[in-house]
């Protein structure tokens, strides 16, 4: 499919990304375990879950990292184990697994990322970037020498570099005082409002997935435990906060019901 | 924005230009090209100069000196096999290390495009070492690399694919395994060392031994310069058959490198390079 037809597939309402049966087994070990669901264009979903219940190994799937072992990944129409590279530009990551080149300054690193991910007009793009991400005393920086607000706010530059279409992102606040992670969530509440971007995010923090996602989609030991609204989720497990219901998740306090009521909604 | 579909010239210019960058911010960096290279060429050039002068009424042969004057030409090409291949490997590791192979296989940059960017810097980290020595040569010794004229094209160029061949297979075993694969990366060359022939003839080994030697390319190269040396001969013979031994071991050591990449999408190991 060309860029053009995936596009119009996407106005007819096609969802930005889909995941169909997605497993992946390491060793003997199920990561993820034939979980499915579909993102649509311009919302903002978080991906919630313990350590260790395959959130960052389905983000790697969905960005065509690790390949499953069954099942598929559709990314704006494309299939990210065969045909990758057609989408990869319209799509962009952040991850608190990789890092950008230390002795690089900042406006180096951007220059180099913004080259290959083909944006046209690259000075301007980063004088953009350094304005709305208050980056403009760090542009000749080496970016090792920055603060974790500060390489933070530089990784979400470099994966906004492109204006991407699709953005996933690994829990993006994570080790930043509630005045930065605030300010970086308000960031990416003005990108998607601008951009009709679709947005997914792992993270373990409540507070952040409660003021920004749209729908939740809950992992327990690689299964989908749960999927809907925060407003279903506390209503359904009749609790104040999200914190409580992913403990109840957690705990397996409540899990029953809440399967049925996903059956109901289904 | 560029079709990310097909070889594109703009993002392996962007990590040429990510590598000068790098190269441009550490003069530690420029100085190690150029260090290690010269300490060997002057060792070795009045290790020739002694022999050369040494009287024939002891010990050595006359054709024993003759064969010393073949050495440092030999510890140059010696560096280009052996430099090519650091060059190779060190600008890749320099990804593992900042902890950016997941950035950039999540970017529309394709393997191939990695890999150009990898030999364009494994030329330009040879410039940089390199050419300084030979002029060192030329001043303190009167040997001229460059005067080896089409020989040293040739010369080059085999040994130039073989060190890209075996970067190349490191390069994959570092994706595949982390950094626990690191050390090959600066070993594995000497493992052929004394296969490879570099400061004596083949015919000095047992014949088993002769025969994996002429299984490697670099062993026709290090024949071939000292056929021009001390016989004044071009033996296009001998980098042929480098040439091809090359294509096949280069064709391999891709092959090898997309399987360990591949495989390293099987583990996951791109997301989480490390020890």
């Amino acid at each position: 499919m060309d860029a053009a037809a995936a596009k119009r597939k996407l106005m007819d309402g096609a969802p930005a990304i889909e995941v169909q049966g997605l497993s992946k087994i390491f060793k003997s070990v199920a990561a993820v375990d034939g979980i499915s669901f579909k993102i649509q264009p311009g919302s903002i979903t978080g991906l919630l879950g313990g350590n260790g219940a395959g959130k960052t190994t389905t983000i790697g799937m969905i960005m065509g990292l690790i390949l499953p072992t069954s099942g598929s990944v559709r990314v704006l129409g494309h299939d990210m184990t065969r045909d990758r590279y057609r989408v990869l530009a319209r799509m962009n990551f952040e991850s608190p697994y990789v890092d950008m080149p230390h002795r690089l300054t900042v406006r180096q690193n951007l220059r180099v990322f913004a080259s290959l991910y083909g944006v046209s007009h690259i000075e301007t793009r980063i004088s953009d970037l350094a304005v709305s991400l208050a980056l403009e005393d760090l542009l000749d920086r080496p970016s090792g020498k920055l603060s974790a607000g500060q390489k933070t706010r530089v990784a979400l530059a470099k994966a906004l570099i492109n204006e991407p279409e699709v953005l996933l992102l690994d829990e993006p606040t994570a080790s930043l005082d509630p005045d930065t992670a605030d300010w970086i969530r308000t960031r990416l509440e003005d990108y998607r409002a601008r951009h009709n971007a679709t947005i997914l995010l792992a993270s373990h923090n409540m507070a952040e997935v409660e003021r920004l996602c749209d729908r939740i989609i809950m992992l327990k030991k690689g299964c989908v435990a749960g999927d809907g609204s925060p407003a279903e989720f506390l209503d359904r497990f009749g609790r104040d906060t999200l914190e409580d219901v992913f403990l109840d998740v957690a705990r397996d306090r409540g899990l029953a019901g809440l399967k049925q009521a996903d059956t109901k909604a289904n | 924005m560029s079709s990310s579909s097909s070889f594109s010239m703009q993002r392996t210019g962007a990590m040429v230009l990510r590598y000068t960058y790098l190269l441009r911010s550490s003069w530690s960096r420029v100085l190690d090209l150029m260090y290690w290279p010269a300490v060997q060429m002057v060792t070795w050039g009045f290790l020739q100069t002694y022999l050369a002068h040494l009287p024939q009424t002891q010990t050595l042969a006359s054709h024993a000196t003759l064969a010393a004057g073949t050495l440092i030409g030999a510890i140059m090409l010696w560096d280009i096999l052996f430099r090519g291949q650091l060059g190779f490997s060190l600008s890749f590791l320099e990804e593992i290390w900042s902890r950016n192979i997941g950035n950039l296989m999540m970017s529309p940059l394709r393997p191939s495009e990695l890999i150009f960017s990898l030999m364009a810097m494994s030329i330009l980290r040879l410039a940089v070492g390199l050419v300084p020595v030979t002029l060192l040569a030329i001043w303190f010794f009167g040997f001229n690399l460059w005067g080896l004229g089409l020989g040293l094209i040739l010369f080059f160029v085999n040994l130039i694919l073989t060190s890209w061949s075996i970067g190349l297979i490191t390069a994959g075993l570092v994706l595949r395994n982390g950094l626990g694969a690191e050390n090959l990366m600066w070993t594995i060359m000497f493992l052929i060392l004394p296969l490879a022939c570099v400061y004596y003839p083949v015919s000095v080994l047992p014949p088993w031994m002769q025969m994996l030697a002429w299984c490697l390319p670099p062993t026709y190269v290090f024949e071939g310069m000292r056929a021009l040396l001390l016989d004044q001969q071009l033996r296009l013979d001998l980098m042929a058959e480098a040439f091809g031994l090359n294509i096949v071991l280069f064709s391999v050591a891709i092959a090898v490198f997309f399987a360990l990449m591949q495989s390293a999408r099987q583990i996951g190991s791109l997301l989480q390079t490390g020890e």
